[in-house]
């Protein structure tokens, strides 16, 4: 009797049914050929069936932290459905609201700036006094939702767990986006309640930009001490206090360069 | 029920869109299998988790030439095999290299892609090893890069011998015979482990 080759009894093995007929009859009657086809099954089986150690349960997030910094945002979209995509992308919306607070704080700084001899005349139909109170009550709106924002990123960084002993980093990538968002802005308020003589504001955003620099310029995944270290320093400046007085501040100067409050006075700056 | 913005296709539209923090979904979703496949090639943990990364970097890079009709997962899997591949072929001239002929024949564990020929571990030191696991890991240690992978695609997570065939870039014929010359070497390593369980 003609044995199956290791060739064919592996292909078998595999799925592969050329000859099957053959095969399945000699298996049936040759005890040698079975008792190989069986040990090819048992090898198959076993090799495959290698023990893989379960990565644990920050993989994902180191994988992300190593990867997102390589990330060139894709410049060219597919069809309408990629500028959709793009147009409404969380990052992009981010980076538009922070152009428009760059803007913003432009023209409102332009506004506010000392009216010197080279600047044109104002229309006429426009009262000086009522143009500068709302320039100032946009400028507070926008002011106070930054202190809003940057509030809500520094209670999440103070609020943030330092991980027990067997977590080694925790993930403030979330944060440091916002922060990275924030920044922007922060330089450009900062720049107009400097120009404007707004001390108050001036000095509290000052005192925000490294913090938010820092945090911006963390690696996603920071060591626990390094996120005490941070904690520590939000609590020692008492940062989460300044921005919320700050902040209510600003909300009631914003009340009350309300059109229903009356006319402010026009000298009155941010 | 999946909606849209779930599947993969969504989410490499937003990457295409512009939104590179959109690609966090798809780590999410298909690092773990990338890993296992990577440890199987490699065998050791720390490689793995590095051809997970170039992986996944290699598929960001080449989104655009991603077809939205076909499978990501599949994809990128293909896309990891091959960098695990290229690791293997790398590590193997780097060891090479420092290989001095007469050195290596009488000291040394063998490296992973070593020939069963030139370093066959034999039933006894399998015996003394006395876990199935570490005989199967050695005896995929044997295998060449391309037969480990043909192995672990077809026997681990069942693709076809015609994907096989397009990860390797070889024929059809040359993709069966990968397949048949990895089995024959595990079978050769593996079988007095087996024959005793």
């Amino acid at each position: 009797m003609n044995h199956i080759d290791e060739e064919r009894l592996i292909a078998y093995a595999d799925g592969d049914t050329a000859g099957i007929v053959e095969i399945v009859r000699h298996l049936d009657e040759c005890e040698e050929c079975r008792a190989s086809y069986h040990s090819i099954r048992r090898v198959m089986t076993t090799a495959a069936a290698m023990a893989v150690p379960e990565p644990d349960a920050a993989f994902e997030q180191r994988m992300w932290a190593r990867v997102r910094p390589e990330l060139e945002p894709k410049k060219s979209s597919t069809g309408w459905h990629g500028w959709l995509a793009a147009a409404f992308a969380p990052r992009r919306l981010a980076f538009a609201g922070a152009m428009a607070a760059m803007v913003l704080a432009a023209f409102l700084a332009g506004r506010f700036w000392p009216h010197g001899e080279g600047l044109g005349p104002q229309p006429k139909s426009v009262q000086p006094e009522n143009l500068a109170q709302v320039h100032e009550r946009i400028l507070l709106v926008a002011v106070g939702d930054h202190l809003d924002r940057a509030q809500s990123v520094l209670l999440e960084i103070s609020n943030a767990e330092p991980g027990t002993a067997g977590a080694k980093a925790v993930d403030i990538s979330r944060e440091q986006r916002r922060a990275e968002d924030l920044l922007a802005a922060n330089r450009l308020y900062r720049q107009t309640a400097q120009r404007t003589g707004d001390a108050p504001v001036a000095s509290f955003l000052d005192e925000l930009e490294p913090l938010l620099v820092e945090i911006a310029n963390s690696p996603s995944q920071v060591s626990s001490s390094s996120l005490e270290e941070l904690q520590r320093r939000i609590a020692a400046r008492g940062m989460l206090l300044k921005v919320r007085v700050l902040s209510s501040t600003v909300r009631e100067r914003e009340k009350t360069t309300a059109p229903a409050q009356g006319a402010t006075p026009a000298q009155k700056h941010l | 029920m999946t909606r849209m913005a779930d599947t993969d296709a969504a989410q490499v539209a937003l990457v295409l869109g512009g939104d590179s923090d959109a690609f966090r979904v798809l780590v999410d979703r298909h690092g773990r299998r990338l890993f296992r496949l990577a440890y199987r090639m490699t065998g050791n943990e720390h490689d793995a988790e590095e051809i997970v990364q170039d992986a996944l970097l290699k598929a960001y890079r080449s989104l655009e030439r991603f077809e939205s009709r076909s499978n990501f997962g599949t994809w990128v899997y293909r896309i990891c095999a091959n960098c695990a591949l290229d690791r293997m072929r790398k590590q193997k001239s780097e060891d090479s290299r420092r290989e001095t002929p007469a050195a290596d024949t009488d000291e040394g564990a063998p490296g992973p892609l070593d020939t069963a020929a030139s370093s066959d571990p034999g039933p006894d030191r399998l015996a003394l090893s006395g876990e199935v696991n570490t005989a199967v890991c050695t005896a995929m240690d044997l295998l060449s890069g391309p037969e480990r992978t043909a192995f672990v695609m077809r026997h681990v997570d069942g693709f076809s011998i015609e994907e096989i065939a397009e990860t390797l870039s070889i024929s059809i014929g040359a993709t069966k015979n990968t397949v048949f010359r990895a089995v024959q070497k595990l079978r050769k390593q593996l079988e007095p482990v087996v024959a005793t369980r």
